[in-house]
């Protein structure tokens, strides 16, 4: 569905089910230089279960207008003001890669609005290879090639998409080539290198919080998710093994059978 | 995002021959086994009723019946899709169900495509007869003549279809510029690359939206089975004008889903699935894609011995007396000779056109006489093949349609297999002896 935040246009994925302000509101954020796309297999089970979904395009983004943000902050304050122009009170977040910083600084920022935070692929902070951040923000096609190698572990590189007929690779590459590299990719990366109050900010977190790791995540590895999950306060971790960065994708049913059990008992739906 | 061990380096993707034996499976996921086990079954278990809903809403990946989707079946459709540089593929029954299955997924009645005249028979007539039945009109057009595509563009038109090289004259598509046009006009390029394979050509770098294969010919290679498939590319924005409604707009066979924003660079494929497979089902069995997949592990060889015997035999015939005329890309005074060598860098196929002299008898004499090659109604097997198009293939189209499609009754086919160059050769000088004796009686 199509809304306005700030006066711009935004699109968010509503998971093939209509917004109803009458179910409790689940908001996914994607990574770096991605979209909605992105949330699919996790996005139609929790519309179709007695939630609202919103699986946002971020400013810039997929079929969002406006400009991409360039902070963390920015992001974050973004998405509770996504909350407001909807009209909710408050909502559970869900964040990938990029996602979980801006999640988390959100969940940080606002403590009564954000009810419980998943993390997939997330880290403290994200520090940028330099010739990767040089490259996307030069606009460099590359620079979405090696994101994807790096991204993706056996299922990404061998197959076995859990979808017949999808092939990860390309998939993502097209997602990350839908909009002009340097304005989401680049400016994205940035924003990830400027970041520095992660551990800040996970000491500040209260609510019940799922971290979701991969063994085989070469961009955000499991030691540095368990750091920061070491510093937020009740933090359940959830380790996906033979998997990439790209859990949410790879690995979907594992990942949602995981994210359904956290949510449902933390932020749960009335089914009719 | 760090990566110390990758610092400096280019991505570390797998590459074409690589994909060509792995793509699209894990043996860890199977029981170890590492052959691609032949899923032979109709059906799958769900976990329980909430499983099955998930499965039929979309909302998880995964088998219901294999009508729809297979897990042998899946492989060569993500090998495929890995192979032309695509996002998702779709296999079918057959190449001309690959064609019928994207056209529905494509068109309502009242809309109307572009189509080059020089394809395959059976394609010819699925475009100038049948597809009229279901309100779908096509104009056809020249493939050398770009400008003419352009032309035949009306506002109901929703794509453009064509053979990158066309059956049986091989006469090539500026498939760059013509898919400029066929952006401008918002529509889709669809390629018929059967001839090409992923090896001599990926249609997508050079501007194709969706390719179409019969995997029966040389992506199968040896003969045995019939598969098609569709590949998309993943690069077409389906919202950016109102012409493909039923991608963008809630479709209610699937409680309003919209294709174009669930699944963007995938939708067109999931759209071809959800719809055609479970309302047309023309499926592929797990058997022939298995045999399919025995084939694309040795295509990149295969392809290079079918190149190289083609260019051999490509000199012969110029050279030979009883031949009047040869149309291959790889002939210097090809029309599309310059064109052929930047859309087909890695060889320029394995198909030839000539014509005989002494026209259709002197075709008929030769085709009759031959030995090693196989006078069969099929392309790209690792046999040598032959066939008189207007007389077999294309037999069934008039005189008219015939000559519009730039063929002639002298014209013979050939589809050059992998075998001893000198035994295709020796073959071929019977084949000739015998078409010039209707000549000398007939001069005497």
């Amino acid at each position: 569905m199509k809304f306005k935040v700030n006066g711009t246009e935004v699109f968010a994925s509503t998971g093939g089910r209509p917004f109803d302000k009458n179910k409790p509101l689940i908001i996914f954020v994607h990574g770096s230089g991605l979209t909605h796309m992105t949330w699919v297999l996790q996005t139609r089970y929790f519309a179709f279960h007695g939630y609202t979904v919103l699986a946002l395009d971020m400013p810039g983004h997929g079929l969002s207008k406006g400009e991409s943000l360039k902070s963390i902050e920015e992001m974050a304050d973004w998405v509770s003001n996504v909350i407001d122009s909807v009209g909710y009170k408050e909502a559970s977040l869900v964040g990938h890669s990029q996602g979980c910083l801006v999640t988390m600084e959100c969940a940080a920022r606002n403590p009564n609005k954000i009810k419980t935070l998943s993390l997939m692929g997330g880290a403290g902070a994200i520090p940028m290879n330099s010739e990767l951040l040089s490259l996307a923000e030069n606009n460099d096609p590359k620079a979405v090639d090696l994101m994807m190698d790096w991204a993706h572990g056996p299922a990404g590189h061998f197959g076995g998409h859990p979808v017949p007929g999808l092939y990860h690779i390309n998939t993502g590459g097209m997602l990350a080539k839908s909009r002009t590299i340097k304005n989401t990719l680049g400016v994205d990366f940035r924003a990830c290198d400027n970041y520095k109050n992660g551990f800040e900010a996970a000491k500040k977190i209260k609510i019940p919080t799922l971290s979701i790791l991969a063994t085989g995540d070469k961009m955000c590895p499991v030691k540095e998710g368990k750091k920061l999950a070491d510093l937020i306060d009740g933090s359940k971790v959830e380790i996906i093994d033979n998997c990439g960065h790209m859990m949410l994708l790879e690995e979907a049913d594992r990942v949602l059978k995981v994210l359904k059990n956290f949510i449902l008992s933390n932020y749960p739906a009335k089914l009719n | 995002m760090t990566d110390k061990k990758n610092k400096g380096t280019d991505p570390k993707t797998y590459k074409f021959d690589t994909l060509s034996l792995h793509a699209g499976y894990q043996p860890h996921k199977n029981a170890g086994s590492r052959q691609v086990p032949i899923y032979q079954t109709t059906s799958y278990l769900f976990d329980d009723v909430d499983h099955a809903a998930a499965l039929f809403n979309l909302e998880r990946g995964g088998h219901i019946y294999s009508r729809i989707s297979n897990p042998t079946v899946a492989v060569l459709e993500e090998r495929v899709a890995s192979l032309e540089g695509g996002t998702a593929a779709l296999a079918t029954s057959s190449g001309m169900s690959a064609i019928f299955l994207t056209i529905m997924t494509l068109c309502e009645a009242g809309d109307h495509l572009v189509v080059s005249s020089q394809l395959y028979g059976g394609t010819v007539n699925l475009f100038r007869l049948t597809l009229p039945k279901f309100g779908i009109k096509c104009t056809f057009v020249k493939p050398r003549d770009t400008e003419g595509f352009k032309k035949a563009i009306q506002k109901n038109t929703k794509g453009i279809f064509g053979e990158l090289v066309g059956n049986p004259g091989n006469e090539l598509m500026n498939m760059p510029e013509i898919s400029k046009i066929a952006h401008d006009a918002g529509i889709p390029l669809i390629v018929d690359a059967t001839y090409q394979t992923p090896y001599l050509c990926k249609p997508f770098e050079h501007g194709a939206d969706i390719v179409v294969h019969s995997l029966t010919k040389w992506m199968a290679g040896h003969g045995s089975s019939m598969a098609g498939i569709l590949v998309e590319g993943g690069k077409f924005d389906w919202m950016q004008n109102d012409k493909f409604p039923t991608m963008t707009t809630p479709y209610e066979g699937y409680h309003g889903l919209s294709f174009a924003e669930e699944f963007g660079p995938t939708a067109f494929t999931m759209k071809a699935r959800a719809e055609g497979m479970r309302d047309f089902g023309p499926c592929l069995s797990p058997q022939n894609a298995w045999n399919v997949l025995q084939g694309i592990e040795t295509l990149s060889v295969r392809m290079k011995k079918h190149c190289s015997n083609a260019e051999e035999m490509v000199k012969y015939l110029l050279g030979h007396e009883s031949v009047a005329w040869v149309s291959h890309p790889s002939v210097p005074d090809h029309p599309d000779h310059e064109l052929a060598k930047k859309l087909l860098p890695n060889g320029r196929g394995s198909m030839i056109a000539f014509g005989i002299k002494g026209g259709k008898d002197a075709g008929v004499a030769f085709i009759n006489n031959v030995k090693l090659a196989s006078h069969l109604a099929n392309v790209g097997d690792t046999r040598t093949l032959v066939i008189h198009p207007a007389s077999g293939t294309h037999s069934q189209m008039d005189e008219a349609t015939l000559k519009f499609a730039g063929l002639s009754h002298d014209m013979i086919r050939l589809s050059v297999g992998i075998e001893d160059i000198d035994d295709i050769k020796n073959d071929f000088e019977v084949g000739f002896r015998a078409a010039r004796k209707p000549r000398l009686v007939s001069n005497q």
